[in-house]
């Protein structure tokens, strides 16, 4: 009995001398730390994913109170965050537009397949057997290797079989990027809703063959375009987002239904009316110009 | 009495023979984990050395002068592990304060170390081979430099090991367990030394 009460007795001893010692050095070795780093680290995400490049949240604010990160340098945060930071810090957010990810896929179903892929379901997996069951080099596989690595539950195979984003639950933290094998996943600023869903950089005849909503650089959208915003390049359409407008011109002229929200064959042929009338007006007009001077 | 001679072979012993890692199996955590680059291989081997040299001389202390004394050498264990971690919280601390640019060298090696078995292995070893209070230091300090000396090696031969081909299945960690593996037979060698008592 006296021997446990010894032990007790001297380990409680030893455990309040340890901790008066620290407390006492805690306050004779305190360090002066910047009352802002917490204050920012609380409007951080907090999720330690290291999306920000720093490595964890701690030292992400401590390197936006030391000036060499931005405000919003927290993307999960969002731009409400990011703007009380900015206040914390005193200067602008800067450009905390909110992004969300986008799969520049719609092929899916629509993609043909050289053969049936029965392997580890994993799109990794499956670009290790004969390069992918797609005939398209560029396409989704479907396999979910991108909503595996989701944690926000934003990602899902769509009803065609290829991946899509949900953009109210998607925080930007490009986790699915990085899973992908094919890199079809980009960042958008979520306030512009037209993008083109194809990564095909083939020329136009085998980028048709491979896919029936491949793009094939035919240019049409680029024509169609008021603002300039869409361009072919390497055989592949690709929206300046810095001008467009949300207009959806493109999507209601291109013939392979490449350019997101895809516009319904209503849509296309009012469209079509509508130019039409536009263009036999201007003849008029012009006809009506000439006349006098005739 | 401990003479020059008994100290050098405890010394030779703790670096080589009974090497932490590769024969005594101490610390293979930080080993593994901490081992990807050399520069940061160093710092861990380095806060390793310095803490076990420490902790060495404060467990003696309070193992001669409070557990013998109160006959609680039962206790040993739950006490080591509270005076090592105290201590390398106090550490940490003074660090902070008086020598801040080692303490960002040694960053998250520190706190780390608090639960590496080396240093609660080398305080138990200590007293079950009846070391007096300088062997004690000498083999906490030399037993620290035997880790340093590990895990730079390893690191070395794990820097290699990523541009070397390597087949598809062993890349990355598989490739270093058997690299560990074989530099554990490797230290092997030295046991012939037989220094050891």
């Amino acid at each position: 009995m006296n021997n446990i009460i010894i032990a007790i007795l001297v380990l409680g001893i030893m455990g309040g001398v340890f901790g008066l010692i620290l407390a006492v050095a805690s306050k004779i070795f305190e360090v002066k730390k910047d009352p802002r780093e917490e204050a920012v680290l609380s409007h951080l995400a907090g999720a330690n994913c290291g999306g920000c490049g720093f490595a964890g949240c701690a030292a992400c604010a401590a390197a936006i109170v030391s000036g060499s990160a931005p405000a919003n340098a927290c993307a999960p945060a969002g731009a409400e965050n990011a703007a009380e930071i900015a206040k914390i810090m005193g200067v602008a957010a800067g450009s905390s537009e909110k992004q969300v990810a986008f799969v520049r896929c719609n092929g899916g179903t629509n993609a043909k397949k050289r053969f049936e892929y029965r392997g580890v379901q994993d799109c990794i997996s499956a670009t290790k057997v004969a390069a992918g069951p797609l005939d398209c080099a560029f396409g989704c596989l479907g396999f979910g290797s991108c909503v595996t690595a989701c944690k926000f539950g934003a990602m899902s195979i769509g009803p065609n079989g290829c991946a899509v984003v949900d953009p109210e639950k998607c925080t930007n933290c490009m986790a699915c990027a990085a899973a992908c094998p094919r890199k079809l996943i980009v960042s958008t600023p979520a306030a512009k809703k037209v993008h083109v869903a194809c990564n095909n950089k083939d020329k136009g005849k085998i980028a048709m063959s491979v896919c029936a909503s491949s793009c094939i650089g035919c240019g049409l959208c680029e024509k169609e375009c008021k603002k300039d915003a869409i361009h072919v390049i390497d055989n592949l359409a690709v929206i300046d987002y810095a001008k467009c407008i949300n207009c959806k011109m493109c999507t209601k002229v291109c013939p392979r239904d490449a350019i997101l929200p895809k516009a319904t064959a209503e849509e296309k042929e009012k469209y079509k009316a509508i130019k039409k009338a536009q263009a036999e007006k201007a003849k008029a007009a012009a006809e009506a110009n000439s006349a006098p001077n005739a | 009495m401990s003479n020059i001679t008994s100290l050098m072979s405890i010394a030779l012993g703790a670096i080589l023979v009974n090497n932490f890692i590769f024969s005594q199996f101490l610390g293979c955590c930080p080993f593994l984990g901490v081992s990807k680059k050399l520069d940061t291989a160093v710092g861990m081997g380095v806060a390793v050395t310095f803490v076990m040299g420490l902790a060495s001389a404060i467990t003696w202390i309070v193992n001669e002068y409070i557990l013998v004394k109160f006959d609680l050498l039962y206790m040993q264990t739950v006490v080591f592990i509270l005076v090592i971690a105290a201590l390398v919280q106090f550490i940490e601390m003074f660090l902070q304060k008086s020598m801040p640019s080692l303490y960002t060298a040694l960053g998250i090696y520190l706190p780390l170390i608090t639960t590496n078995c080396a240093v609660l292995g080398v305080a138990l070893l200590n007293i079950q081979s009846n070391f007096n209070f300088i062997e004690s230091v000498v083999y906490g300090i030399t037993g620290g430099l035997g880790f340093l000396l590990a895990i730079v090696l390893f690191a070395s031969v794990r820097e290699r090991n990523v541009f070397a081909d390597c087949p598809k299945c062993f890349e990355g960690f598989p490739i270093a367990l058997v690299t560990a593996g074989l530099m554990a037979l490797s230290f092997m060698g030295f046991s012939g030394l037989s220094v050891w008592g």
